[in-house]
C-alpha cells in the first residue's frame, strides 16, 4: 500500500448559526485553500462529503463551489463516526493509487437528523440519545462503583481544554458542582454531562507519499487504522459498562501502525457524554478496567492536555459529519506542534477515536510524525 | 403476520427462524443467522431487568427475553436488578415502537 500523510486542513469556529449545509460545508474548505495556496485544485483526484444532512449531491456540489473537478465525489454518511469514515475512504484511495489527493470536507447543521436513529425500535420510545447514554452511565457507575461528582470531572476537563480551542463552541470553564448542578435529564444524566448537537465544519487534504513530501513541511502520516461494526442497533451491545467496538478497532489500528497504546501521546477521545470517556480510555487500553476517571482525574489535576486536547465533543460541540475530521486536525496540529495553548509536550503519536449510535461502531486512526 | 402489525394489535411476539429456530433480534421476515423464514411465536414472555434509569418521574428500563431480545421499556414502580417481568402494553405510537413492563 502506497503511504497516506496529511497536506493540509481547514477548521472554522463551530457555533448555533441557521446556514445552509453547502454554506457550512464551504466555510472549512475555503479556510483551508486559504491556508494553502501551493495547493493546485487541478490536482485533487477526489472530493469525499462527510454528513448526515439531507441535501443531495452535496460533493459534486461542494466541487462545483470550490472550483475543482474530481474523478470522484461522493457523500459518506455513518451516523456520528462519518468523519473518519470519510478519512478511511479518502485513504483507500490513495492507499490503492486511485487518487494522490483527497479533499475530505465534513459538515453538519445543528438541526441534523442523524442524532436520532429511527430504525433502532428495540429502543421502543427512548430513541433520543440521553436514553443510550444514561444506560451506560447507570451501568458504569454500578460496575465500578463511580460517582456522579467522580464522573463529573470530564466536563469540567474538556470544557477547561475548549477554553484554549478558538473553534470550540463552549468558551467557559465549570466547576464540579456547575455540572452536578446543571439541568437534570434524567437520573445519570445531567446537561454539562453532554456534547451538543451544533453548525460546523471541518476539511483536510490526504495525499500520497510524493504529495506529502512535496507540499507539506511538517508531514503527518496516518499509519493505522482500526474499524468496527458490532450492530446498528444500541440492545445488541453485550456490555453497557465498555464498548466492544472500540476495543476491536483500537486493537486493530495499533497493529496496523505496529505500535503499542503506552507509545500514544496524545488522543482525542469520542465524549458524546461524560461516561464515554472513561469507558473509552478502559477500551483502548490507556486505562485498566474502572479506572478511567483516576486516569482522567490525575491528568486534570496536571493540566496535562494529553485527552481530548481540543476540548472534546463535549468542549468543542458535536456537528456529527465534521466531528471526525475536527478530531483529526487536532491530532495533526499536535504533532506539528501548531496547538497554541493547548499545545502537549512534544508528541510523536497521536490516536484518534470516532464512534456511532452508542458504540455500535468505532473508527481508531494512528497518526505519526 | 408481521412483528409490526402484532405489536399494533398490542401483542408482543418472538420472530424465530423456520430453519434454524434462532430468535432473530432486531425483528425481521428474513432470519439474519441463515436466511430463513420467520415466524411469530406468541405466548406471555418473561423477561428481566438488566438495566435502568429515571426521567423526571418515569422510571424506564432495558428488559432481556430468552438471554437474546432487549428493549427498553417504561416501568412504573421502582426497578430492580434481575427482577422478573412481563410486557403489560405495547404497541406503536405516531411510529415508534412502546412497551411497558410490569
Amino acid at each position: 500500500m502506497n503511504k497516506v500523510g496529511m497536506i493540509g486542513y481547514g477548521i472554522t469556529p463551530f457555533s448555533k448559526d441557521d446556514q445552509k449545509i453547502e454554506t457550512v460545508l464551504m466555510d472549512s474548505t475555503k479556510e483551508l485553500f486559504k491556508n494553502n495556496p501551493e495547493i493546485d485544485r487541478n490536482h485533487i483526484d477526489a472530493v469525499l462529503v462527510s454528513t448526515n444532512n439531507n441535501s443531495k449531491y452535496l460533493s459534486p456540489v461542494l466541487s462545483e463551489m470550490a472550483g475543482i473537478q474530481p474523478n470522484v465525489s461522493h457523500t459518506i454518511e455513518s451516523l456520528c463516526n462519518s468523519g473518519t469514515n470519510s478519512i478511511v475512504s479518502a485513504y483507500s484511495y490513495i492507499a490503492s493509487g486511485l487518487a494522490d489527493m483527497v479533499l475530505v470536507s465534513g459538515a453538519e447543521r445543528y438541526d441534523s437528523p442523524g442524532q436520532i436513529l429511527e430504525w433502532d425500535n428495540s429502543r421502543g420510545e427512548y430513541k433520543h440519545p440521553i436514553f443510550w447514554a444514561s444506560i451506560f452511565a447507570k451501568s458504569y457507575k454500578r460496575e465500578y462503583g463511580i460517582s456522579d461528582e467522580q464522573l463529573a470531572v470530564v466536563s469540567v476537563k474538556n470544557h477547561k481544554q475548549a477554553k484554549e480551542n478558538p473553534n470550540a463552541l463552549s468558551n467557559k470553564t465549570h466547576s464540579i458542582e456547575d455540572v452536578l448542578n446543571s439541568k437534570k435529564l434524567t437520573d445519570d444524566l445531567r446537561l454539562l454531562d453532554c456534547s451538543r448537537p451544533c453548525t460546523g465544519s471541518a476539511s483536510i487534504i490526504l495525499g500520497s507519499e510524493e504529495k506529502v513530501k512535496q507540499l507539506s513541511e511538517n508531514p503527518v502520516w496516518i499509519t493505522g487504522i482500526g474499524q468496527k461494526t458490532i450492530s446498528a442497533g444500541f440492545t445488541k451491545n453485550i456490555s453497557f459498562s465498555s464498548m466492544e467496538s472500540t476495543k476491536l478497532a483500537g486493537q486493530s489500528a495499533l497493529k496496523m501502525a505496529d505500535k503499542n497504546i503506552e507509545n500514544i501521546d496524545v488522543a482525542e477521545i469520542h465524549d458524546a457524554f461524560s461516561v464515554c470517556e472513561p469507558m473509552a480510555l478502559e477500551s483502548l487500553g490507556f486505562s485498566k478496567n474502572g479506572k478511567g476517571m483516576n486516569t482522567i482525574k490525575e491528568l486534570h489535576d496536571t493540566d496535562n492536555f494529553k485527552i481530548n486536547p481540543r476540548g472534546g465533543l463535549i468542549g468543542t460541540g458535536h456537528p456529527l459529519g465534521a466531528t471526525g475530521i475536527a478530531q483529526t486536525i487536532e491530532i495533526t496540529q499536535q504533532l506539528q506542534s501548531n496547538a497554541g495553548n493547548r499545545q502537549t509536550e512534544n508528541p510523536q503519536m497521536g490516536l484518534v477515536h470516532n464512534m456511532s449510535a452508542a458504540a455500535t461502531s468505532s473508527t481508531v486512526l494512528v497518526l505519526e510524525k | 403476520m408481521s412483528f409490526e402489525s402484532k405489536l399494533i394489535e398490542g401483542k408482543f411476539c418472538i420472530p424465530e427462524c423456520d430453519e434454524c429456530k434462532k430468535i432473530v433480534w432486531p425483528p425481521s421476515e428474513i432470519c439474519s443467522h441463515c436466511f430463513g423464514n420467520v415466524h411469530l411465536r406468541e405466548g406471555d414472555f418473561e423477561g428481566k431487568i438488566i438495566e435502568f434509569s429515571r426521567q423526571n418521574d418515569q422510571y424506564f428500563c432495558m428488559v432481556e427475553f430468552e438471554n437474546t431480545i432487549k428493549i427498553m421499556a417504561k416501568i412504573s414502580e421502582i426497578p430492580e436488578i434481575g427482577k422478573n417481568v412481563k410486557i403489560s402494553k405495547c404497541g406503536i405510537l405516531d411510529g415508534d415502537y412502546f412497551f411497558q413492563v410490569i
